[in-house]
């Protein structure tokens, strides 16, 4: 990263942000993932990254489509329903020098994908994994999805009897040490964490609130933009610092907390009000989480961050060169060492 | 001469000598470290020089079901399993009234004393073995006493065929790598137990071993072992795993060889290995790593590939390269866990949903195993798609006679892979264009500094751009297209190996583990019956266009396998059509074991015979 400032509209790579742009959104007009993949946009440009150097995943719903509509010159790969994780799991171990980015939904992770979703967590593979989440299934027509709240109507799927499952909470319950809970109608926080989330040394979970507009936008509906701008409940504000700026941050009072990630990066934390929750108590997030759920709360923010965990290619003490590019000479071993083995076995 | 044609005989020390040729049976108790004393025995002989075979019958359980162990001695070098055994040593007293009737007549019982059975027959020689008490008297360690009772038969054994001390004990070093400790307490038994014998049991059978040359510069291994062997050869560089029966000891191998044969100067690895959550998610996380780049790999058997459909289907139509080996065992459902078979054929062929077929290379023998260990990486990069390795129990678990590997000659063929500087020459990139004519298109990797190197990956419709598309013309040309790609994959997989016999009239098809006992039905149809055959042995689908005219040079072709539903008969069926289906004759068999010669043999002479009737009644 060059400390020199970029001209006018250029990012550190001397790249207008148009650069960064993927194919024409198919998804409803006003739909929240739009608002997402424009933020992933904005952060991937602000940070400089180099498009080939980014892998998009997806699973299959009406979120994992989004990719094709961000990071144009981005390898993409749009596995199946709920198996991102283990795509991405191969794809990132066997080059670490990829920042992963995935977009799931809440069908996709919440149901059929929840298992693969688990063990990637508790892998701590190294990648932002985004769930676009709203409540209801898009592209089959509205059935609810296990995130939706208990007790709520839709039109088509009727009276929802079963409680929901938050993400965030089987996130930590997991070991994940980058929980986040955003909403698509506040983009300034979703890029914020967008960026924190590319630095972080594991998978990031960024849990957003992404309205459906076609099938779930009831004003008494929690995943609906009027719930979102009535009832968001920021627990923490939050900048995203990199390593060489300078940290500045609006005079206004309150607790701050600075946590620094593995490149020097860095998160700044404002308390907002006295006793707010402290992010890096895994208990007491755990707390926020289930008490936010039972009360029905919207609750926005970093709710968990452990920068301990080292990820899964680290822990596989792997060679410097990505295992995918290594040649042969480092790949096939000697003949006599064939030969000897082959004695052995005489 | 073939030795399941005994008479039936009074046992006497008059008989004429039976050396090297006959099979003992040791019936044990799963968990009872009967395995151990197997395997000395076996690398013994092995060792004087006489051709063996190893088959472990197990139960799918950790300890106390019964089990069984087969080892066929063969001065001839046939290796298939024998339906029944000379020799069984008795040591469960739950199958023991079984185990008895096993033996074959003139044969010999030698039992635990403690056995309470009615010895009525009167073709045997029975030979009593006080295990307990020996075991007692040596081994203080009551935990290792059960352990401690198997070497008593190795050394009563021992005594009456003449199997060597020396190599006993060089196999116990072997073992357990030598460490004094063990070794030195398991070879005073089986001395203990030979010299028991020598003064207490007076011998009345006719069979021993003695020295010879036949297994000079061969190794013994297990195939599952090879082909682990062959990945780590072969370069792979990422591996993910989901235990199951029979296929976690290939996992095991890679776990225990890529340490020392795949670690950089740095003492870092060139590959990884992941145990996944399922299979589902191993077969993921290996098209993530083939997307990428890697050498990829996934071990598993059916129940395992059943998971793997949904990912084999997006494998093969977004076309990336991994490596499946499915060690086969005994199905539907649960099935056999412990028990071999060809049954996964056909589904492995078609898995995926649509019009989805895959490549299949069908290993025979370890040797085999280790060539398509690193062969199957070389065509799946090649052929950008996944490749499967039929293996299976018999041939992953046992221990099998076998040349040295040969190391791979050729370099690694890493396909069609477009760097950033050969994008520069090209000035445009389309992932899914045939521009060579051969199917195949070629593609770059993640990460590849280029404005051109991206693509997007989908199991959806897509247009030569890799571009989402819903276009009829799109899907027709690209179904087209892949269609030529497996058109290229039947001529460059590995073809099949035949034996033309001339004036054969009749002829077996065969794959895998069925190979040894054809073989073996061959050598005795020719020998026995005069009937002459030919052999043609399937490696790999895509079936061989020259399997055509190997049908077309045969009256009758009998397509030898282990299932219930002949499935590749079946896919001959559709390989050869028209007239020359009507030569194709199923000769399938399923119980969970081996293949048998006998089987084999008795099957075409019986099958022959109903056609000299129809020929007659004509």
């Amino acid at each position: 990263m060059t400390a020199a400032a970029p001209a006018k509209n250029l990012n550190s790579l001397g790249l207008p942000k148009a650069e960064y742009k993927g194919l024409p959104s198919t998804l409803c007009a006003g739909c929240g993932h739009n608002s997402i993949s424009d933020k992933i946009i904005d952060a991937v440009w602000e940070l400089g990254l180099r498009q080939e150097q980014v892998i998009k995943l997806s699973g299959i719903g009406c979120s994992s489509k989004s990719p094709a509509y961000f990071l144009g010159r981005s390898f993409g790969i749009n596995t199946l329903h709920g198996r991102m994780p283990s795509v991405a799991t191969g794809a990132l171990t066997v080059n670490r020098t990829l920042y992963g980015i995935g977009v799931s939904g809440d069908g996709d992770t919440g149901s059929i994908g929840l298992g693969q979703f688990k063990h990637m967590l508790r892998r701590n593979v190294r990648m932002v994994y985004i769930i676009e989440n709203n409540g209801v299934y898009g592209l089959t027509k509205g059935q609810f999805s296990a995130t939706a709240d208990i007790g709520q109507e839709l039109k088509h799927a009727g009276r929802n009897e079963l409680p929901p499952i938050d993400l965030c909470l089987e996130a930590i319950t997991a070991e994940c040490g980058f929980v986040a809970r955003s909403f698509a109608g506040d983009p300034k926080h979703v890029i914020s964490l967008i960026k924190a989330a590319l630095n972080y040394r594991g998978t990031a979970v960024l849990d957003i609130i992404s309205p459906c507009v076609t099938f779930n936008d009831r004003d008494d509906s929690t995943k609906s933009y009027y719930w979102g701008k009535t009832h968001d409940e920021r627990i923490n504000d939050f900048s995203f610092v990199m390593p060489q700026e300078e940290i500045v941050i609006d005079q206004v009072e309150g607790e701050t907390l600075e946590v620094e990630l593995h490149d020097g990066s860095r998160i700044v934390l404002r308390k907002l009000a006295e006793g707010q929750h402290d992010p890096t108590d895994k208990y007491a997030a755990m707390r926020l989480l289930q008490e936010a759920r039972d009360k029905q709360q919207f609750i926005t923010g970093l709710i968990y961050i452990n920068t301990e965990r080292p990820s899964l290619a680290e822990l596989a003490n792997l060679v410097d060169t990505p295992l995918a590019f290594l040649p042969q000479s480092q790949l096939r071993p000697s003949r006599e060492s064939l030969e000897k083995l082959m004695e052995a076995m005489k | 001469m073939a030795v399941s044609d005994l008479q039936v005989v009074q046992p006497t020390a008059e008989r004429p000598p039976m050396v090297n040729t006959f099979a003992i049976m040791v019936a044990t108790k799963n968990g009872s470290g009967s395995q151990t004393a197997n395997t000395v025995l076996l690398r013994a002989l092995f060792k004087m020089g006489i051709p063996v075979s190893g088959k472990n019958l197990f139960p799918s359980n950790i300890q106390g079901l019964p089990t069984w162990y087969t080892i066929r001695l063969s001065a001839d070098g046939f290796t298939a399993r024998r339906p029944r055994s000379e020799i069984v040593v008795a040591m469960n007293p739950a199958t023991a009234i079984e185990d008895y009737q096993h033996v074959e007549s003139g044969g010999v019982f030698l039992y635990a004393d403690d056995i309470k059975l009615d010895l009525n027959r009167k073709d045997l020689s029975h030979y009593p073995v006080p295990a307990k008490a020996i075991s007692t008297k040596y081994e203080k360690d009551a935990r290792l006493r059960s352990y401690a009772a198997n070497m008593v038969y190795v050394g009563v054994l021992a005594h009456l065929l003449g199997i060597s001390l020396e190599e006993l004990e060089s196999a116990l070093n072997f073992h357990f790598k030598h460490k004094p400790k063990p070794v030195q307490s398991n070879m005073q038994i089986i001395r203990a137990s030979a010299e028991w014998a020598a003064q207490n049991l007076t011998k009345t059978d006719p069979f021993r071993v003695e020295r010879m040359n036949k297994t000079d510069g061969l190794i013994m291994i297990d195939g599952n072992t090879a082909a682990a062997l062959g990945a780590i050869y072969g370069g792979f560089t990422f591996a993910a795993w989901y235990p199951i029966t029979p296929a976690t000891s290939l996992a095991d191998a890679l776990t225990a060889y890529a340490p020392r044969l795949r670690t950089g100067p740095d003492g870092k690895a060139t590959y990884a290995i992941i145990q996944a959550e399922d299979e589902l998610a191993a077969l993921g996380m290996v098209i993530g790593a083939g997307w990428a780049g890697a050498r990829a790999m996934t071990s598993t058997s059916g129940p395992g590939i059943s998971l793997m459909a949904e990912f084999a289907g997006f494998g093969y139509y977004a076309e990336i390269p991994a490596v499946i080996w499915d060690i086969q065992r005994m199905g539907p459902s649960t099935g056999l866990p412990t028990r071999v078979s060809q049954g996964d054929v056909l589904k492995v062929y078609y898995l995926g949903h649509g019009d989805c077929k895959h490549v299949c290379l069908l290993p025979a023998h370890p040797a085999e195993c280790f060539e398509f260990g690193w062969k199957a990486f070389d065509l799946a990069e090649r052929l950008q798609t996944p490749v499967f390795v039929l293996s299976d129990l018999d041939i992953g678990m046992n221990q099998w006679m076998s040349p040295p590997f040969e190391y791979p000659e050729q370099p690694m063929d890493r396909g069609k892979v477009l760097d950033a500087k050969q994008l520069d020459e090209l000035g445009s990139f389309a992932r899914y264009k045939d521009v060579d004519g051969d199917g195949i298109p070629y593609r770059t990797l993640p990460g590849t500094p280029h404005p051109l190197a991206a693509y997007f990956t989908r199991g959806t419709g897509h247009n030569e751009k890799a571009g989402y598309s819903e276009r009829p013309d799109d899907w027709v040309k690209n179904m087209a297209r892949l269609g030529r790609k497996f058109e290229t994959a039947r001529k460059i997989v590995p073809q099949p190996v035949v034996q033309e016999v001339e004036g054969a009239r009749i002829a077996f098809i065969s794959y895998g583990s069925a190979d040894p006992a054809v073989e073996e039905a061959r050598w005795r149809l020719e020998h026995h019956h005069q009937i002459k055959t030919s052999y043609l042995r399937i490696r790999a689908l895509p079936l061989a266009d020259s399997i055509k005219d190997f049908v077309a040079a045969h009256d009758r072709v009998y397509v030898v396998e282990l299932n219930t539903d002949a499935q590749m008969y079946q896919l001959l069926r559709l390989h050869v059509g028209g007239e020359l289906e009507v030569r194709l004759r199923a000769a399938n068999w399923s119980d969970g074991l081996p293949l048998t010669a006998r089987w084999v043999t008795s099957h075409v002479l019986q099958a022959e015979q109903a056609e000299a009737e129809k020929e007659g009644s004509k």
